[in-house]
């Protein structure tokens, strides 16, 4: 089974919309939506759920204020900048900055502090019109997204696993922090979506520099690549110094940007249009270099 | 006091970097003002492409500290282990072996209150580095770059906002894509927040999570729909429905898609979205004008 990650450092390159049409090609696959803070593919495999779970991304400190003596201990030991005196000369603690270390708990002389569970997230393990499908809902502001997509991996693997499914295909998230680092890692291959602009190629290289630290096989398609054929001539020329084969150039085109709007992919809008075509290409090659690939 | 606006979106590629730029640049052309434009999005920063004259004349490194347990001293009681809420530290005493793993570290202090032995020493290690560009006599742009491998945006966030230089009139945040905490750390503080969107399903979608985040947070906002003419209407109705503030609206030009792909978002600007910033920028200076009143008020 091998397991092949959408990325593209840079956020609205096409990543979703590219693994929605590969599902419409891809066969027996299990599919996972790893970009957990803002996830879109669900929009498109309109899913049957048939399981939910929920998730805690941690804990955040609460102070009991009839316990609380306001001395500034837990303030002092505070890395984070999460505890202040408010308008009252009281000790609270800001939710949103607090990281759920438990240090001030353990420091605080009255015990007036106590870890409250945040359990504001939930995944999905569902059924599509293109197979199994995990995904995930974190709540606005939730921390440890990271811990969510290895999570959410872990159970498509399974599945993967007891289906006997050849592929799995994660729609990964874009930047290249701790969400980005879940979803490369354990990954048997990359398909990196590039936009032919300069933050574009800039974040694509941010993107593949990490990739690099993995040793993952990594490949490219160029999307809406005539919006700056410069750029796109300049990001071929870097693709070929770095060994990235590039696997299809996609045009700008707003029957793209309708199949998403009515919620198929463009496979199934159009499948005799030239995108659908290249989508089936790029699919192609991706099977073949994970078959010479050994395991 | 300055006055904080934030740039975000959930979804990326929305055109957050752009509209910060233009309104950077707008607010610019208002003489005695002191403009700052903060990129938050330190994984993958990007504001500074739009600025050829842009010079960098200062660069500080950030680091998280990061314990590390001397075997020597360390006597395996295993109370690091437990006070490690982020499962960071083994300690086999058997063996006798003791570690701690940077990556899942959150440098936040609670082993090295835990240990009575002195074993452990914490030691920092680079996340990343604040960048400070020069524009022009007055205002300037500053940039967090997150070390690629490291996982601490979060905290270069925290940091390169508490470095911004000067006394500003006006800081723009130019937020990270996503609605989780990086998010939170960048806009949890701002007098004003812009959503900008696409009319797109996706964009729609995205747009609803970060109502849903910044409703929790209790800021002001408004939107800006980027992109008009791709997609469809359902955006429209939804923040009608839901009667959200709609600070203006930027026509979809491939052209200058075109200009952007090359970093050329503020000279060549066609009329029309060149107008839609003007209206964005008159209604943001309203704001500003009401907010120095009201402080000079409470003066």
């Amino acid at each position: 089974m091998k397991e092949i990650t959408v990325l593209s450092g840079k956020g609205g390159t096409g990543k979703t919309s590219i693994t929605a049409a590969l599902a419409s090609v891809a066969g027996k696959a299990v599919f996972c939506d790893n970009d957990v803070d803002a996830a879109d593919l669900h929009l498109i495999f309109q899913p049957d759920i048939q399981e939910v779970f929920p998730f805690s991304s941690g804990t955040k400190a609460s102070i009991n204020s009839m316990e609380c003596t306001n001395c500034g201990i837990c303030m002092d030991h505070c890395r984070f900048d999460a505890i202040d005196y408010n308008n009252e000369g009281t000790l609270v603690i800001d939710p949103y900055q607090c990281e759920g270390c438990r240090l001030c708990e353990r420091v605080c002389p009255e015990q007036a502090i106590s870890a409250l569970e945040n359990t504001n997230n939930q995944w999905f393990v569902s059924t599509s019109r293109f197979g199994d499908f995990v995904h995930a809902e974190m709540g606005p502001g939730e921390e440890n997204s990271g811990k969510l997509v290895s999570q959410i991996r872990k159970k498509a693997m399974e599945i993967a696993k007891s289906t006997q499914s050849e592929y799995i295909i994660n729609d990964g998230p874009p930047g290249i922090g701790c969400a980005t680092i879940s979803s490369i890692s354990g990954s048997n291959a990359v398909l990196v979506i590039i936009e032919p602009t300069i933050s574009g190629f800039n974040d694509a290289q941010r993107l593949v520099a990490l990739i690099r630290l993995f040793n993952i096989p990594t490949y490219a398609v160029i999307n809406k690549y005539d919006i700056n054929l410069t750029m796109t001539k300049n990001i071929e020329e870097y693709l070929i110094l770095e060994n990235i084969d590039l696997l299809a150039k996609i045009p700008f085109d707003v029957e793209m940007v309708k199949s998403m709007t009515l919620g198929k992919t463009i496979i199934e809008y159009n499948p005799a249009s030239i995108i659908s075509g290249q989508i089936q290409e790029i699919w192609n090659k991706v099977k073949v270099s994970q078959e010479v690939v050994p395991q | 006091m300055s006055y904080k606006i934030a740039i975000a979106s959930g979804k990326g590629g929305t055109g957050k970097t752009t509209v910060s730029v233009n309104l950077f640049k707008g607010f610019n052309e208002l003489r005695g003002k002191k403009v700052q434009l903060v990129d938050c999005d330190v994984e993958e920063p990007n504001d500074a492409i739009f600025f050829c004259d842009a010079e960098v004349v200062d660069v500080q490194e950030v680091s998280q500290m990061v314990p590390v347990i001397d075997s020597e001293k360390c006597t395996f009681c295993r109370k690091c282990v437990e006070y490690c809420e982020f499962n960071a530290i083994v300690v086999l005493p058997p063996v006798p072996f003791a570690e701690i793993n940077p990556s899942l570290c959150h440098s936040c202090g609670a082993c090295s209150v835990a240990c009575e032995d002195g074993a452990i020493t914490e030691h920092p290690k680079p996340i990343g580095t604040l960048n400070f560009y020069k524009t022009d006599e007055n205002n300037g742009l500053v940039e967090g770059r997150l070390e690629i491998g490291s996982t601490m945006q979060t905290m270069l966030i925290r940091e390169l906002k508490k470095a911004i230089p000067g006394i500003n009139d006006i800081i723009i945040y130019d937020a990270p894509p996503g609605t989780s905490c990086p998010v939170v750390e960048t806009i949890h503080d701002v007098n004003y927040l812009i959503l900008v969107a696409e009319p797109t399903l996706f964009g729609l979608h995205d747009l609803k999570l970060m109502v849903a985040l910044v409703r929790e947070l209790g800021l002001e906002f408004g939107v800006v729909i980027n992109k008009v003419g791709l997609g469809d209407n359902a955006i429209y109705d939804y923040l009608d429905k839901e009667c959200i503030e709609v600070l203006g609206e930027i026509p979809f030009d491939k052209a200058y898609a075109s200009l952007y792909a090359v970093g050329e978002i503020t000279g060549v600007i066609p009329d029309a979205i060149h107008q839609s910033y003007t209206e964005i920028l008159d209604v943001l200076n309203q704001k500003i004008t009401h907010h120095e009143g009201n402080n000079r008020i409470k003066w």
